[in-house]
């Protein structure tokens, strides 16, 4: 299965037209596959709480947003999602790499992962974890369900998922 | 000039225009002068007013006004380059600049000191940037209306703060009736 196609399919499905991105290696496939498609307006942010301003103002403008982002991020967004995204109650499907999990080579990583869960579940955020190709397949139910109860959702896709981190 | 003097200027211009507005003591001033369902107030999150109308401005048509500070534009430098880069011509950033952090105390930013943000907005690649004095600021923003291209304006004013109360309007309603105005 193509699993950058498979999530780009989605997002333009449920029509989701404006994403905003901070790169990580897992997501370099479906980065790339989303600024190439017409239906999505694509903007790179220089930080994740940057980005979801921007995706704030996408939604009230009438467009479906999405972020996608490392996991490490969560730390950098805490205060815009309770102040923002939750506050006003706005939607915001979060595609994460799910850095530090198995799989990983870099021994930092796991420092943001051992908090990654806790923090999403301290803000009662709605959490899927992708660990298998398979998981891919409910992306489309998180991401209507996202746009039905106007919350920040967040999908934690893990090396495992991606095939290996690097081994791609 | 102080900022509270600034925006009574303005409203009038202000009034038939989407607006997002900057956390705290703007907001409250903004609400207090001439409280519009197209004003989105930020109640939260400092430094996100610029990155909220970018999102804005690109999505709809119509023109969208923000009002930003100086302390709030350094605690989120990276939107320059991201407004540089992703222009929309519908989209005016108007940074009241005060030199100071007005809601905390009005402690001295950078920005009254050696910075110079109409340089770092041309430095990031912004092409309309207009640096002005506080009584300049109604003209210098009617003709950025006027010219339909994305436009920083920089308004050098004085420090200081006007009394006005919280505002208390629930989030979701500022958001709801926002939404409605820019729908409209």
């Amino acid at each position: 299965m193509d699993i950058d196609k498979k999530i780009t399919d989605d997002l333009v499905a449920n029509d989701v037209s404006f994403v905003t991105t901070v790169p990580c290696k897992q997501l370099a496939g479906v980065i790339e596959m989303i600024d190439a498609r017409d239906e999505i307006f694509h903007i790179p942010s220089n930080k994740e709480d940057e980005g979801m301003g921007l995706c704030a103002g996408a939604w009230m403008g009438g467009k479906r947003p999405a972020i996608i982002m490392q996991n490490t991020a969560i730390g950098v967004t805490i205060n815009t999602l309770a102040t923002l995204i939750q506050y006003y109650r706005m939607p915001l499907p979060m595609l994460i790499s799910y850095r530090g999990e198995l799989r990983e080579p870099i021994a930092c990583q796991v420092e943001m992962a051992v908090h990654t869960k806790a923090l999403l579940a301290q803000l009662n955020i709605p959490t899927y974890h992708f660990h298998h190709q398979s998981d891919v397949e409910e992306l489309d139910a998180i991401l209507k369900y996202t746009f039905m109860c106007n919350k920040p959702v967040a999908i934690l896709t893990d090396a495992n998922f991606w095939g290996g981190y690097g081994d791609q | 000039m102080i900022r509270s003097e600034i925006l009574k200027e303005i409203a009038p211009i202000l009034r038939d225009q989407l607006v997002v507005c900057n956390i705290g003591i703007p907001s409250q001033e903004l609400h207090a002068i001439d409280d519009q369902p197209s004003n989105f107030y930020m109640l939260g999150t400092m430094g996100l007013a610029s990155s909220i109308g970018l999102g804005l401005a690109l999505s709809q048509p119509k023109p969208v006004i923000v009002i930003d500070g100086d302390g709030s534009i350094l605690t989120n430098l990276g939107t320059l380059p991201t407004i540089a880069n992703n222009v929309a011509d519908n989209y005016i950033l108007l940074i009241v600049d005060n030199g100071s952090y007005g809601s905390t105390g009005d402690q001295p930013t950078y920005a009254g000191q050696k910075t110079s943000l109409s340089k770092m907005a041309e430095a990031a690649g912004c092409e309309r940037v207009i640096e002005c004095a506080a009584e300049d600021t109604g003209r210098v923003l009617q003709e950025a209306l006027d010219a339909n291209q994305m436009t920083i304006i920089v308004s050098k004013c004085e420090s200081g703060n006007a009394k006005m109360p919280p505002i208390t309007m629930d989030p979701v309603v500022i958001r709801d009736r926002f939404m409605k105005a820019v729908q409209a």
